[in-house]
């Protein structure tokens, strides 16, 4: 049972990986009131620059660099529409993931089909013992840990930090942030580029690691999961976390499942992250208190500085 | 605004050519191609745009080639393949079953125009069917992981329920069987022929249950690199995939397209072309086997000695008697199945567990 059990595991924790990344992102974006809806296309930037850049240098914790430096970049895009343009955020993002999913396919064609040497794990057991506990805490590549580091990392920013309780004052009141004399433009820029950074992590993790090879639209909707995740874990980082294992171990045991032999659909299975984020937002809206709590209240909300 | 407006039409176009890439130039006869996923994808794909490439080197200088990459399977795919018609292509091929009905369209749309369309079963004046019998392939491929097999457990990473994946499965175990009669093989359907994540996942989930050889019928090669991470053995699908995982693959099924496409292209050419329906195997060279490489000589020698038997006609993969899975007798001893059962497969052996989705 152990031989199943951790290997499993281990596997539902790199699925949650590129989930952590991205929804950390979005967090951050949205507790700044900015509502972000390109995730999928940051992701897919940062995926296919962080293969060529892998390609090119040779080196996957390179491309890995790389991968994160395009999503800022892409992001930037959305920033100057939306903050400094006041577009609608909303048709803005979307714009963005339609553009990246159509800027990677043309960039990456070339690379379809490429091999480089990827992100390795940190300790391999003797394949002849067996999957052992050690593994199950030490056998993940290093992304899978800085993942979580920049997730209680962003944790203690947000609750604990002045710059966090600032950038929370953004999203929840720009106006009055802003009368009180805190550069909400800039504030909002600087949490749209993490967002973007994060992104692009999480997708330059897909194809330097995950699956180390790149394909067009390899994300495969996990920008739109981390998106639901965001509100599953009702902007609370920690519930990030659980979310992504949860949320990106839904596949792996749906495959599981199949393997072992039980008739569940595997349609059925893709839609409980889904259904699992309405629960939750039909949950948030009938307590008006939580919303308070957690939600930033100018999620989305432009925001025009009068003087 | 001139400016902006000679910007738009200027993406109109882009988006009108659909991504269309044409080599070569007029007063050549033009041949078109409807791929499923990119070139690049070193399976099903790449099988077929090595195949395009031969018509190019046979018939250069009297035929020119034209793809259209990564079209999905339903009304997408009609506009595409009438967008070929209509830019003068006389013979197009849609090399994935999903084309079937859009072909059939397009080629009631276009009645001068000659299709041939890859797997399907559903033919017309100026449609063709071709296949090869890959389950020959994956015959050997059962026989080899029969016998190098140590725990017994067989990953398999299937696309969809039709029966060319189940004949395929079939095939398989039927060659394992040979060599180990207990051995058990899981099935993982991915719903996917081209999703290199999901083909990922899917292996990593076979191996993290125990089985230490992958097959797939699946396009990409994502879960031969997943079971290199392991260390395990696995097969190379549509094309030799060796160089993504030298110590991995055992051998691989090499769809080998091209003789085919030079035939019906010259066929065109001299009008003799003519609907039939093409089923060819290892005799006629459609399938072929890569090296049998990362194993002990002689499995490798018994691989090669069920390879030729293949071949030669000598062993056909469907040899009675064969139960299906509730022991009822399909195929008596002493015959084979009928071209009708195999082009219709839509049960699992004896020996299989599991079931088939509907």
């Amino acid at each position: 049972m152990l031989d199943l059990i951790i290997p499993s595991m281990m596997t539902m924790m790199t699925a949650a990986t590129p989930l952590i990344f991205a929804a950390t992102g979005e967090l951050v974006c949205e507790k700044s009131g900015v509502l972000n809806l390109g995730v999928e296309g940051m992701m897919l930037v940062g995926a296919v620059f962080g293969f060529i850049g892998a390609t090119v240098t040779g080196d996957a914790y390179v491309g890995f660099l790389i991968g994160g430096f395009s999503g800022i970049m892409a992001s930037l895009i959305f920033a100057v529409l939306t903050l400094l343009l006041v577009s609608n955020q909303v048709a803005t993002g979307l714009a963005l993931t339609i553009f990246g999913t159509g800027l990677s396919a043309l960039v990456g064609a070339d690379y379809v089909g490429e091999t480089i040497d990827r992100i390795r794990p940190l300790y391999v057991p003797n394949a002849a013992d067996g999957p052992n506990v050690i593994q199950l805490f030490l056998g993940h590549d290093p992304v899978v840990y800085l993942g979580v580091l920049v997730l209680l990392a962003c944790a203690g920013f947000l609750s604990r930090s002045r710059w966090g309780m600032i950038l929370r004052a953004v999203g929840d009141s720009d106006v009055s942030a802003h009368a009180i004399g805190y550069p909400v433009i800039r504030i909002r820029f600087a949490a749209v580029a993490f967002g973007g950074l994060m992104a692009g992590l999480g997708g330059a993790y897909l194809s330097l690691a995950y699956t180390p090879l790149w394909a067009e639209n390899m994300s495969a909707g996990r920008g739109w999961i981390a998106l639901a995740l965001v509100v599953f874990a009702s902007w609370r980082p920690i519930r990030v976390l659980f979310g992504a294992v949860l949320f990106g171990g839904i596949t792996i045991v749906q495959l599981n499942a199949q393997a072992i032999g039980l008739g569940i659909p595997g349609a059925v299975m893709s839609m409980l992250p889904y259904l699992a984020t309405i629960v939750v937002l039909v949950l948030i809206s009938s307590n008006a208190t939580r919303i308070r709590l957690n939600a930033p209240a100018c999620l989305a909300q432009p925001f025009r500085p009068e003087r | 605004m001139k400016i902006l407006h000679r910007v738009a039409v200027a993406l109109f176009a882009t988006l009108l050519s659909f991504g269309v890439s044409t080599s070569a130039s007029a007063d050549k006869t033009k041949v078109g191609f409807i791929y499923i996923g990119p070139p690049g994808d070193h399976g099903w794909t790449y099988a077929h745009d090595q195949a395009r490439l031969e018509i190019e080197k046979e018939l250069g200088d009297q035929v020119q080639t034209t793809f259209v990459e990564g079209v999905p399977e339903g009304p997408d795919a009609e506009r595409a393949i009438a967008k070929l018609a209509q830019t003068g292509h006389k013979l197009i091929f849609t090399t994935s079953f999903g084309y079937m009905e859009p072909t059939l369209k397009a080629a009631k749309r276009f009645p001068d125009v000659k299709f041939e369309h890859a797997t399907g079963y559903k033919r017309a004046d100026n449609v063709a069917t071709y296949s090869a019998r890959f389950y020959e392939g994956r015959y050997v491929q059962g026989v080899i992981a029969g016998k190098v097999s140590k725990s017994g457990v067989i990953g398999y990473i299937a696309s969809f329920p039709i029966p060319e994946v189940v004949r395929g499965i079939n095939a398989f175990m039927l060659g394992a069987h040979t060599q180990n009669p207990n051995i058990k093989v899981k099935v993982v359907w991915v719903f996917s022929w081209y999703d290199p994540g999901k083909e990922a996942d899917a292996a990593k989930v076979l191996m993290d249950q125990g089985a230490d050889i992958i097959t797939q019928h699946t396009d990409s090669t994502a879960a031969l690199q997943a079971a290199a991470d392991r260390g395990i053995h696995a097969f190379g699908q549509a094309s030799d995939m060796i160089q993504f995982a030298p110590k991995t693959q055992l051998t691989a099924i090499i769809d080998a397209w091209g003789p085919y496409y030079v035939a019906r292209t010259k066929a065109l050419l001299d009008g003799s072309w003519k609907s039939q329906d093409t089923w060819d195997g290892m005799g006629a060279g459609m399938v072929v086997m890569a090296p049998f490489t990362n194993m002990p000589s002689d499995v490798a020698a018994l691989a090669q000695k069920t390879y030729d038997d293949l071949r030669t006609g000598k062993l056909h993969a469907f040899s009675g008697p064969i139960n299906d899975q509730s022991g009822k007798q399909v195929v008596a001893a002493g015959a084979v199945a009928d071209d009708g059962m195999l082009a219709g497969m839509n049960f699992y052996i004896e020996g299989i567990d599991g079931e088939l989705p509907k």
